[in-house]
């Protein structure tokens, strides 16, 4: 087709507008014919939503699946992955395999979660069998920190309490349902500092599964030196890594903006810990984010239009073990530092390379099989396709990790699952 | 720094004319050093008057007991130290040393030497490409190198499983020779941190850390001004870093304790330099109550605590850390900021960075002359730092490796010579010194080992 894609968008970040420019697009507004649209997550609900009654035609794309909340609510996040292990564990897969006290070899990634109010009195009864563990209260609809407390004490939350009065009126909505996890009080610390793990995913189809993880992710740590101590519950710069959380503490600095690469992390823990558990510690990080996509990928409406971006929020802890946070829909666009920039720019040109082949338009119809070429600074993360194919080594990266999970196996697991050695 | 700017060339024009005339050319360095030293010594003590602060003054116990608590957390304290300046930056000191001259020159004995067109006006005995290569033979094209044999393209059957396979046999038998030896074709990134402190000889006895604990009491007992020095110095550089910030706190802990350690007082004894003195009050010039000031004898200037920022890659505990740091700055790091004849020694890399552009680029080297920037102008901050800061931190480690493996800081010189050349493209189309200081502002995408090896190896010479 000889046209120029025409693009609208309703977030007005240069790193997006001048990767749209830099290709010739022309911009439209939505009321006209468009090709491209990078939506915020309010516009596709409007976009997708039943009474709309919108209809995407073949050369048409946009940048969010039309139910990622599945995977990007923090409650529809662990209800997923809980659902999926399940059936893992009725289909006898050795994926479900537990250890002795009952937890998940491989699955357990994702910190002891409940839903509030809902499931008020599971929570309870999990609370008092440590009763001076410290748990995360992080609203389900909300971003960038918003809204989160920790509490050590019962008393905290009360007004979550199924039989608590006020319960009826207020937290039914759910606008007020929260999710309570157990907080990880053992993060690993680098210079005495915790941080997490902001670590970029392309999602271009769930069925088969085909996602990309950008090389560069980053961590983003916490100005204040972190203590577990309790008196610090309610000093967020401490256990907060959210950059729009940290940019308000006395010390951020806006050159490097408290951020590391994850190839700083590589050759710190390389350097510290050695190259089989900083390998180790990698491959699971792969691993927990192909397993959090196959949890959602049965009930993902994997409309041919769409593709995905997410930016995922990982904790490591002192054990080297990885933990899920959470995933976003719309990681931040925002750039703190002129690094950021650089990287997000890029982040967003290599992304269209790959959703919007040869930058010419688009026809979803095709198979989303971009060469090897356009990946800039991707890699592939997993192809369903390709491993149920050729039934070799599926690459994660291409230096040699540890092998991860059940060893040397594979098996056909209706389609969906299929076990990968991880090279 | 700018008021001080009229002050220090004003001191550097007296120094000069002392010089002419002198006649023994060791008595030269002594003397170079000698009132550089008296010159820095000068600013810090106007700066306390200034400030009215003393060089060292006891804590008093609330204040010692609120140290002990923040001692991990250093950096989150907030001083005003808006008045302190850095004592010296590196180019001020690079003013003295092209200042030096050897008094034998202007009788025409060193004819060959009177066609040096660059900074450096001391005619010191340097390497050339040959002896270099020769000297580095371990970098050639033919044996395998870590930081190029070890990139994703290449299979690691081909080199590197069996270097891994070498290093942890050497660590093994916890041979120091090999060890040095070894890293010369670089260092297994998770065998580094136990292969330089085999090379170093730094085992952590007991001892050892109960020398670092009485150092940090020290810290906590006294406070020196020069800790403000240190403190803004951190602040002003690895705070900034990208690699670096991390481990803020740690530099705190490191270099507080360094400047204390009289234990460094010893590197003098083949430091042609001396530690500076100070004398109690009031006794100004009486031997038996001089001190040497700070107790280490080594006053920090900006950009010091970047000697100590890499090696937190490597070393998460504080007396290991400081062990290792100590040193390396007593075998190598003091040699970039001190006057001497050493082949190790500044004097001698920036003779030989020089010599090597001059010589092998000359192209380059006159079109940059011509246009009032002097090669030596912008390289001499790398070569000061050993180049941390400018260069990634995988990098810099993989030249450090080199730095212990040949025991030798040449090539600190001979990188900065081959970054000219890399650049040499763009150079060649610059036409101000703020133009060739663009160019080469951003060191950071650079792989220094191809660098180095095409240099000595692939060049034509």
């Amino acid at each position: 087709m000889a046209g120029k894609v025409k693009w609208v968008t309703d977030i007005e970040k240069s790193v997006l507008i001048n990767n749209f420019e830099k290709r010739g697009w022309v911009q439209v507004t939505d009321s006209e014919d468009w090709n491209f649209y990078w939506m915020s997550v309010q516009t596709i609900r409007n976009v997708f939503s039943v009474e709309a009654g919108y209809r995407l035609s073949d050369d048409q794309i946009v940048n969010h699946f039309p139910n990622h909340y599945e995977l990007t609510r923090k409650d529809l996040m662990v209800k997923n992955i809980k659902r999926y292990r399940k059936e893992l564990e009725k289909e006898g897969s050795p994926l479900a395999e537990k250890d002795e006290n009952g937890k998940y070899l491989y699955l357990d990634f994702v910190p002891v979660t409940y839903m509030l109010p809902a499931d008020y009195n599971l929570f309870v009864e999990e609370f008092r069998k440590s009763p001076s563990s410290t748990w995360i209260m992080k609203p389900c609809g909300k971003a960038q920190g918003k809204g989160i407390f920790l509490i050590n004490k019962l008393s905290q939350i009360k007004k979550w309490s199924r039989d608590s009065k006020t319960s009826s009126f207020v937290s039914q909505s759910t606008k007020e349902a929260y999710v309570i996890s157990l907080y990880i009080n053992n993060p690993l610390l680098i210079g005495g500092r915790k941080f997490d793990l902001r670590l970029y995913v392309l999602v271009s189809t769930y069925r088969p599964l085909r996602c990309y993880m950008y090389k560069l992710g980053f961590c983003r740590f916490c100005t204040v030196k972190y203590t577990p101590s309790t008196s610090e519950l309610d000093n967020m710069f401490v256990h907060l890594t959210n950059v729009a959380i940290q940019k308000h503490g006395e010390d951020y600095n806006h050159i490097h903006g408290g951020k590391w690469t994850v190839n700083n992390l590589r050759l710190y823990l390389e350097s510290t810990r050695g190259k089989e558990v900083t390998g180790k510690l990698f491959d699971e990080i792969h691993w927990i984010i192909v397993q959090s996509l196959k949890a959602v990928a049965p009930v993902m409406n994997n409309d041919k239009h769409c593709f995905e971006c997410y930016g995922y929020d990982i904790i490591i802890d002192d054990k080297l073990k990885p933990w899920l946070i959470e995933v976003n829909a719309s990681p931040s666009l925002t750039s703190s530092t002129a690094n950021d920039r650089i990287l997000k720019y890029n982040l967003i040109n290599d992304t269209l390379n790959i959703a919007v082949p040869n930058g010419e338009i688009p026809d979803c119809k095709w198979n989303k099989s971009p060469p090897k070429e356009v990946l800039g600074n991707y890699e592939i993360l997993y192809d369903e396709e390709l491993a149920q194919g050729d039934g070799a080594d599926r690459e994660l990266r291409s230096r040699p990790g540890q092998s991860l999970g059940p060893k040397g196996g594979r098996s056909r697991d209706s389609g969906r699952t299929v076990l990968t050695t991880w090279k | 720094m700018l008021q001080e700017e009229s002050d220090l060339s004003l001191v550097i024009a007296q120094i000069v004319q002392k010089l002419k005339g002198s006649h023994l050319y060791a008595q030269l360095e002594r003397q170079a050093w000698g009132s550089w030293e008296k010159r820095i010594l000068k600013s810090l003590n106007s700066m306390c008057t200034e400030l009215s602060i003393p060089l060292a003054r006891k804590r008093p116990v609330g204040e010692q007991k609120e140290l002990l608590n923040k001692w991990n957390e250093m950096g989150t304290d907030e001083p005003d130290l808006s008045l302190f300046r850095p004592v010296y930056a590196p180019k001020d000191f690079l003013e003295v040393l092209i200042n030096l001259r050897n008094p034998n020159y202007e009788n025409g004995d060193s004819l060959s030497f009177r066609t040096h067109l660059g900074l450096i006006q001391v005619p010191l005995k340097v390497k050339d490409i040959p002896e270099l290569k020769e000297f580095f033979v371990e970098l050639g094209l033919t044996t395998g190198q870590l930081g190029i044999d070890d990139s994703t393209q290449v299979p690691p059957e081909l080199f590197e499983n069996e270097h891994v396979r070498i290093g942890q046999k050497v660590l093994a038998e916890q041979d120091s020779a090999a060890a040095q030896q070894y890293v010369r074709q670089g260092s297994p990134t998770a065998l580094r941190a136990e292969l330089w402190a085999l090379i170093l000889n730094i085992s952590s006895q007991p001892e050892d850390i109960l020398y670092y604990e009485q150092l940090k009491t020290n810290v906590i007992q006294h406070d020196l001004l020069v800790d403000s020095l240190i403190y803004k110095d951190v602040k002003l550089t690895a705070s900034n870093d990208d690699y670096y910030f991390v481990f803020e706190d740690y530099l705190y802990q490191v270099l507080l304790c360094f400047s204390r350690d009289t234990s460094v007082l010893g590197h003098f004894a083949y430091n042609s330099a001396s530690p500076p003195k100070s004398y109690i009050r009031g006794k100004l010039g009486l031997e038996e109550y001089a001190v040497f000031y700070p107790p280490n004898g080594v006053i920090p200037f900006h950009g010091f605590s970047m000697y100590v920022a890499p090696l937190c890659f490597l070393y998460h505990e504080p007396s290991k850390l400081y062990q290792i740091f100590r040193e390396m700055y007593v075998r190598f790091f003091f040699r970039l900021h001190s006057i001497s004849s050493h082949p190790s020694g500044i004097v001698s890399l920036c003779l030989l960075f020089e010599t090597l552009l001059q010589t092998y680029l000359p192209q380059l080297f006159y079109h940059l002359r011509e246009i009032g920037a002097q090669p030596l102008r912008i390289s001499f901050k790398w070569m000061v730092r050993a180049f941390s800061g400018y260069l990634a931190t995988d990098q810099l480690l993989l030249l450090w490796d080199r730095i212990l493996g040949y025991n030798s800081l040449e090539i600190l010189a001979v990188l900065a010579a081959a970054v000219f050349a890399f650049r040499a493209v763009n150079l060649m189309e610059v036409t101000s010194l703020a133009a060739a200081e663009a160019v080469l502002a951003d060191l950071s995408t650079l792989k220094v080992m191809p660098l180095l090896q095409i240099f000595l190896f692939a060049t034509v010479t």
